[in-house]
């Protein structure tokens, strides 16, 4: 996309709602969807960003981010170092504020509301929002107690034992861990602990599921185990992947976004067309090693 | 280059160059000076203390006055000049003043930890930490007499039976002495708690509070155990403050009676001031409990120390 294209984006999306105005006018401008970067897919729409811009102080991280995120679906996010795929991904669930240099604009809309609005409170959306990030975090707590930390926290009922099983076994894990709940679970592998690091974010059952370069840190086995956790969960939930390995987005994702150097989104749109068939020549240039 | 070059090139020449022998031998002499010394002085704590006891003094081929250990060690009654050495009273007194100084300095402390290691901006952290550094080095006989000038007569609002020596406001100032300790190893033992932790907290949307009390204090619970010995066992030992401010007057109170925190004592640390100040002559008895005394707070405090370790390896967590 050229300068002149975004210049145009920007103005044409200039008349999005004050963060005030109520609910029905941000539901209209969502399904306008006017310019973004890419296809639009068959799917409802789950995020939808406008005109994201992130600075980290005078560094402009971000450019001009617009795009629609389908549900139930895996969106890979691709780019070199520095490009910015994990900024956007913490724009979603709004892990950059805790950056006291960051500073965030433009509008992010989560299933139609603005969660830039003054009235969000980023605590409870990231209650609807799960995250996995890319250095396997379990805290030094059981099996258990790391699955229910999300439902504690929210001081939410139910039959644990029974969610504890379930997210388990939706994160492959149930198999191997079932006899050892009340065991710490820094004492599982590192290909272990991602897994419970997923049970733990989808225990709460989110509507998105971030994931920041998860299989990263692990070994090909493991990683092999993630990526087909990853196609299992989307049939359930939407997830939004960081990745910088292109064999792994071409692999598991449904829609691939790939951003280049200086934070621009430059072509969004279906994997299979992303990786045979891209609009852009930086972006065929990028995905066969040309740069990048 | 030839085979041969490479085998002299690569054989020894470096590990016991003058040079390395010289600096290796000198940083073992430093680290070996620390060693010596801690022996000099656990040896000479026991032969002294042992001359003092009836039931060891032969041992010593010491002749003359001496105490049974019986009544040393279960004697209620410190009263040098009528040779009564029960030196219960005088740990009575120490558990005292390190019992009142922990219920300040243990919340006080783990709160401004938290503050520090949580909540605090850059900014109020740069001005805090070095409040605290300082309110460390604040010489400990200007606690004593703070104490006595001023926390006595405030107290003695609430308490009008409070005495001028009271082992209350002895209490106070050492909580206040050791916060700074307490603070500042439990902030370390937080701030060593890895972010990735924190971040996943956060992830799931839990608050600061929850991510402060629920993760990073229990992540880091054995530096902060670690904190809570080392400033009591500081308590324990801590003698000018008190000195000043509890009193000179040695007599059995209960620890776990509030009321009798309105009295004064003697803790173990000001009783040995007293006998170094009065005129005891060297060899008597009198001198000899001055080990003896050494003796009962060194092994406090060692046990102190062996705790501190187990619990710093029993909870420890390996991220």
């Amino acid at each position: 996309m050229s300068e002149q294209n975004r210049d145009e984006q920007r103005t044409g999306d200039a008349g999005s709602p004050d963060p005030t105005d109520d609910e029905m006018l941000i539901q209209t401008d969502v399904s306008e969807s006017v310019e973004r970067t890419g296809a639009s897919f068959d799917r409802d729409t789950v995020v939808s960003a406008r005109d994201i811009n992130v600075w980290y102080g005078d560094d402009q991280a971000l450019q001009n981010i617009s795009m629609d995120i389908p549900e139930k679906s895996v969106t890979a996010m691709v780019g070199p170092s520095g490009c910015g795929k994990s900024t956007f991904l913490r724009c979603i669930n709004r892990m950059n504020d805790l950056i006291d240099s960051a500073r965030v604009e433009g509008d992010l809309y989560l299933r139609g509301k603005n969660v830039y609005d003054d009235d969000v409170d980023p605590v409870a959306l990231r209650r609807r929002v799960g995250m996995v990030f890319q250095k396997p975090n379990p805290f030094p707590k059981s099996i258990r107690e790391n699955v229910t930390y999300g439902l504690k926290i929210q001081d939410k009922g139910g039959d644990y034992d029974e969610i504890v099983e379930e997210s388990l076994k939706r994160a492959a894990l149930w198999e191997e861990v079932k006899d050892q709940l009340d065991e710490s679970g820094l004492e599982l592998s590192g290909g272990q602990q991602q897994r419970l690091c997923i049970a733990r974010a989808i225990a709460p059952d989110p509507e998105v599921l971030l994931m920041d370069e998860p299989a990263s840190a692990l070994d090909p086995v493991a990683t092999s185990q993630i990526e087909d956790l990853i196609e299992e969960l989307a049939q359930e939930y939407t997830v939004v992947i960081v990745t910088h390995n292109m064999q792994q987005a071409a692999r598991i994702s449904d829609q691939t976004a790939v951003f280049l150097t200086g934070g621009e989104l430059v072509e969004f749109d279906d994997t299979q067309k992303i990786f045979e068939n891209p609009e852009s020549q930086r972006v065929e240039d990028y995905i066969t090693g040309k740069f990048g | 280059m030839s085979t041969d070059d490479l085998a002299t090139d690569i054989s020894k020449q470096t590990e016991n160059s003058p040079r390395e022998l010289l600096t290796r031998t000198f940083f073992f002499l430093c680290a070996g000076l620390s060693i010596v010394t801690t022996i000099s002085i656990v040896v000479l704590l026991v032969t002294e203390a042992a001359k003092f006891f009836t039931i060891t003094a032969p041992l010593m081929g010491v002749t003359g006055e001496t105490a049974s250990l019986v009544d040393f060690l279960t004697g209620t009654t410190w009263q040098i000049n009528s040779g009564e050495f029960g030196v219960l009273t005088l740990v009575s007194a120490t558990v005292m003043i390190t019992l009142g100084s922990a219920v300040i300095a243990i919340p006080l402390g783990v709160a401004t930890a938290i503050y520090l290691s949580e909540y605090a901006s850059k900014r109020a952290r740069s001005v805090l930490k070095p409040a605290l550094e300082i309110l460390a080095g604040v010489p400990t006989v200007v606690y004593g007499f703070f104490a006595l000038i001023y926390i006595t007569p405030a107290l003695s609002v609430v308490f009008p039976s409070i005495g001028t020596f009271n082992m209350l406001s002895a209490s106070v100032v050492v909580g206040v002495m050791i916060i700074p300790m307490v603070a500042s190893i439990s902030e370390d033992a937080m701030s060593a708690v890895p972010d990735e932790l924190r971040q996943a907290g956060y992830g799931m949307g839990a608050t600061k509070f929850d991510v402060a009390t629920g993760i990073v204090v229990p992540a880091a619970l054995s530096g902060i155990f670690s904190s809570f010995i080392l400033a009591l066992s500081r308590a324990i030992g801590e003698t000018m403050a008190v000195t000043i401010a509890a009193g000179s007057r040695a007599q059995f109170l209960n620890p776990l009676n509030p009321a009798s925190f309105l009295e004064g004592s003697l803790p173990m640390t000001a009783a040995m001031v007293q006998l170094l100040l009065g005129d005891i002559t060297g060899g008597g008895l009198a001198y000899r409990s001055l080990f003896a005394i050494g003796l009962v707070l060194f092994v406090i405090t060692l046990i102190m120390n062996v705790i501190s370790d187990f619990v710093a390896q029993r909870y420890r967590e390996e991220y």
